[in-house]
């Protein structure tokens, strides 16, 4: 399961708009616990494939380094990465699973339809090798936050 | 030096974010890492003992690849390695 509060979840979801027609790109930030990755932040990171950005998204290693060491002084570890799909189902693609290497993790992905995010999917990478990976369904589940009374 | 060790590993390492070695290159590093925690090898290397094209290993903020002495860069007790799985991908235009 992966647990996200409703702002963080609007946010990354307002990301893959902004960056429409491009695929946008980001790191979520949390922690994982008896089968449960909940997010605390999602990062939104540089797309640097350019060259392809309608349907390509690459996250340049030396921002996951940056990214990582942000969490870890916030006492958080890297538990998943979104990224949209402009025009396309928020189902993984060949090139996806392909380039998933980070077992364990959650990879949210949002469809983005001619400028409006529309189904948002988030698919566990199992597995204990490179080989003998797989994507899971995942529930995704969207707490709200509640103003706490003064 | 402190070796960061990314969330899908870490089980090899006894759920550790990071490990100590001593080293002064950053290919004695890795082999004090992996001789450590063995069952680590098979995930950062391939068979023919090269790392795996989907693992990034940066001294400090530097891609070890693109060092002029790639792992035979000398490092201080400060330094940090971080390793990096790659992260990409895209839609396709057609299927799954």
């Amino acid at each position: 399961m992966l647990k996200l509060s409703e702002p963080i979840y609007n946010a990354l979801r307002k990301h893959g708009e902004e960056t429409y027609p491009h695929e946008c790109c980001g790191v979520l930030l949390g922690r994982s616990h008896d089968g449960v990755n909940e997010v605390a932040d999602a990062v939104r990171a540089g797309n640097t494939r350019t060259d392809s950005a309608h349907n390509r998204y690459h996250i340049a290693p030396q921002e996951l380094v940056r990214i990582q060491r942000q969490g870890r002084e916030r006492g958080l570890d890297i538990v998943g990465f979104y990224h949209s799909h402009p025009d396309h189902p928020a189902q993984w693609s060949k090139t996806d699973f392909a380039e998933a290497h980070w077992l364990g993790c959650s990879y949210v992905i949002t469809a983005v339809e001619k400028g409006v995010a529309k189904q948002t999917n988030s698919f566990l990478l199992t597995g204990t090798t490179e080989e003998g990976k797989s994507f899971e369904d995942e529930v995704i589940q969207v707490e709200e936050l509640v103003a706490e009374r003064c | 030096m402190k070796i960061f060790i990314p969330t899908p590993l870490r089980v090899y390492v006894n759920k550790q974010d990071a490990v100590q070695v001593n080293a002064n290159t950053v290919g004695e590093a890795l082999s004090a890492l992996t001789s450590q925690h063995p069952d680590l090898k098979k995930h950062l290397y391939s068979d023919e003992g090269k790392l795996r094209a989907f693992v990034n290993v940066y001294l400090n903020d530097e891609d070890v690849r693109y060092l002029p002495e790639k792992e035979a860069t000398q490092v201080k007790e400060e330094d940090s390695l971080s390793i990096i799985p790659s992260i990409a991908g895209g839609c396709q235009p057609h299927g799954r």
